[in-house]
């Protein structure tokens, strides 16, 4: 320790941290926050150094000690390192657990929180890499969230849809279609029975397509749908824009014109702005689906970054009623238990610690609504069986290629969907294991659906075989 | 290549051919077997926004069988003839209506 004793008794200099935040002995609090980083280490340095840095640099702690440390009671309100671990498996990696006081955290604030838990201590020397695993959030703190504007069951009482997954599909292509002609493929796949269709992320309000002609073009097709089929039909219409009045201007208009979705993305747009859309669409009736670009340049390394269970709690937090969250079948491959394990933080109420499904903490939502895993991506009408048996009912299925590449045309391709996920709930009720027998399943329905046989035969029985890079 | 017909559809598993009494059977025994509680609602001419159908009598709140539920279906079916009849279930746990699909439509000989 190097310091300098002033004539006042203010002992300036740097101390170890771990003198101050590394605190094994400590038992964590009810109202605590916890998280659990994964930390590698500069060579040299101690784990508990390193934990002890973690704590102080996402705390109160700064390089050196000043002397305003001496106006204020550093133990109510430091971060505190109770717990370091070794990760099985690896060299230089350890779990480090950190309980921080609830006074540390502005009530209602994703934003709060993440600025101080994955703040300036990401960049610190003394780690080689860093990761967020998990965060306990305290009851305390949870009620100060609204949390999703409806909720799932809400959500399908607007809807009226029960008792089966709920289907959709992305419009493509992505870029450079017209808002008549963006319409035309909107309705298409809805009058062949799909819920919902998508718009893809990157549509916000190009020279090619204003936002205005689309909502209304896209109102105007899921209006006929929903005449034409007799089932309530919607678009995710994408508000996402550059500043926040502006988005609130288009879900203003989203809601004049009575549409029940619209759309945000939550990390390119931000948690403040996806918190105040949120609270938005609570207050006018809207659902809220939420796209996750960007997450995978935040949560895709094992040692470095934010693990994506974490994402979407804070998302549950700030407020989403859908989020996408992978297919575990598909072709964005993620390991099952480990998705199912975030999926569970979405939409269950009490989620039991499990580190085997990557969740280090209970977490107690205290009857907060759940938010519905988006399985999208690379999937079509042969993976129905495993989507169902994996994801259950409550959960979106979007298949984008898997609707729009039908031979012929979106409504057939929509139908084939449909009549693929109504055999396999069915199946699925009457006992007959999907794991098993869903290749059979589906092959009984399409002896009675030209729809469905059309589709299988254009994709056969494919199966997409990329290592998970998400493990423990 | 086909061009898809128009067609009124009425939910969960209206996409498939009408249920015979067998299959209403065994989507019912699984809806037991969720200790959810089933229910029988009825609507002449329902629109896709309409969420309540009419009950007929109450939720079956201590069934145990699915025949009795199937009994109350063609009961319904019987006395209102020209309307749509579906079958619920309620999850009085989750506070909240778990299950809807239609078991009967007018003018369709089979329920």
């Amino acid at each position: 320790m190097v310091q300098t004793k002033s004539s006042a008794g203010f002992e300036a200099g740097v101390k170890d941290y771990r003198l101050t935040y590394y605190t094994p002995e400590y038992t964590p609090k009810d109202t605590d926050l916890l998280a659990c980083f994964r930390m590698t280490p500069q060579p040299g340095v101690p784990p508990e150094e390193a934990g002890a840095a973690v704590a102080a640099e996402s705390s109160t702690g700064t390089w050196t000690t000043v002397w305003t440390d001496n106006l204020t009671d550093l133990d109510r309100y430091k971060g505190r390192c109770y717990e370091v671990e070794p990760v099985p498996g690896e060299d230089n990696q350890y779990f480090c657990f950190v309980a921080y006081p609830l006074d540390l955290f502005e009530e209602g604030s994703v934003t709060n929180v993440l600025t101080s838990l994955v703040g300036n201590v990401f960049g610190f020397k003394a780690l080689r890499a860093l990761r967020l695993e998990d965060i306990r959030f305290p009851v305390a703190l949870i009620k100060t969230f609204p949390g999703p504007p409806h909720g799932i069951t809400v959500e399908r009482d607007k809807l009226n849809k029960y008792g089966r997954p709920l289907l959709g599909c992305t419009i493509k292509p992505k870029l450079g279609l017209s808002a008549k002609n963006y319409g035309r493929a909107v309705y298409e796949c809805l009058r062949g029975g799909l819920d919902f269709t998508k718009d893809d992320e990157n549509i916000n309000s190009q020279p090619f397509m204003r936002w205005r002609d689309r909502f209304l073009f896209v109102q105007e097709a899921i209006e006929k749908a929903q005449a034409e089929t007799n089932e309530i039909k919607g678009h995710y219409l994408n508000v996402t824009a550059g500043t926040c009045e502006e988005m609130l201007k288009r879900a203003a208009f989203a809601k004049e014109i009575n549409t029940p979705i619209i759309m945000h993305d939550f990390l390119t747009g931000g948690f403040t702005a996806n918190t105040t859309l949120s609270k938005y669409c609570r207050d006018n009736g809207l659902l809220l689906h939420i796209h996750r670009a960007m997450h995978a340049v935040i949560d895709r390394q094992r040692n470095h970054g934010i693990h994506f269970r974490v994402l979407a709690k804070c998302l549950r937090l700030s407020g989403g009623d859908h989020l996408h969250s992978g297919t575990v079948v598909g072709k964005l491959e993620g390991e099952r238990g480990i998705t199912m394990g975030f999926v569970d933080l979405m939409r269950e109420d009490y989620v039991e610690e499990d580190r085997s499904r990557g969740i280090f903490f209970t977490q107690d939502y205290a009857s907060m609504g759940g938010t519905m895993p988006v399985a999208s991506g690379g999937i079509h009408v042969w993976h129905m069986p495993a989507l169902v048996e994996i994801f259950g009912d409550d959960s979106c299925l979007q298949f984008g290629g898997g609707t729009l590449g039908h031979p012929w045309g979106n409504a057939p391709g929509a139908t084939a969907n449909r009549v693929a996920l109504e055999a396999c709930v069915q199946a699925r009720n009457e006992g007959r294991n999907l794991a098993r027998e869903g290749n059979d399943v589906i092959r009984e329905a399409c002896r009675w659906s030209p729809e469905l046989a059309a589709a299988c035969e254009l994709w056969k029985e494919i199966k997409f075989e990329f290592e998970a890079m998400d493990t423990l | 290549m086909k061009t898809l017909p128009k067609e009124r559809r009425y939910e969960t598993l209206s996409y498939l051919p009408p249920l015979t009494d067998q299959q209403i059977i065994k989507q019912i025994e699984y809806m037991l077997d969720q200790g959810f509680i089933p229910g029988v609602e009825f609507e002449k001419d329902p629109t896709p926004e309409l969420h309540h159908w009419t009950l007929w009598k109450l939720p079956l709140f201590s069934c145990r069988s699915a025949q009795e539920v199937l009994a109350e279906v063609r009961e319904c079916r019987s006395e209102y003839s020209d309307c749509y009849i579906r079958v619920v279930g309620f999850d009085n746990i989750k506070q909240c209506q778990t299950v809807s699909f239609i078991v009967y439509k007018p003018g369709t000989s089979r329920y």
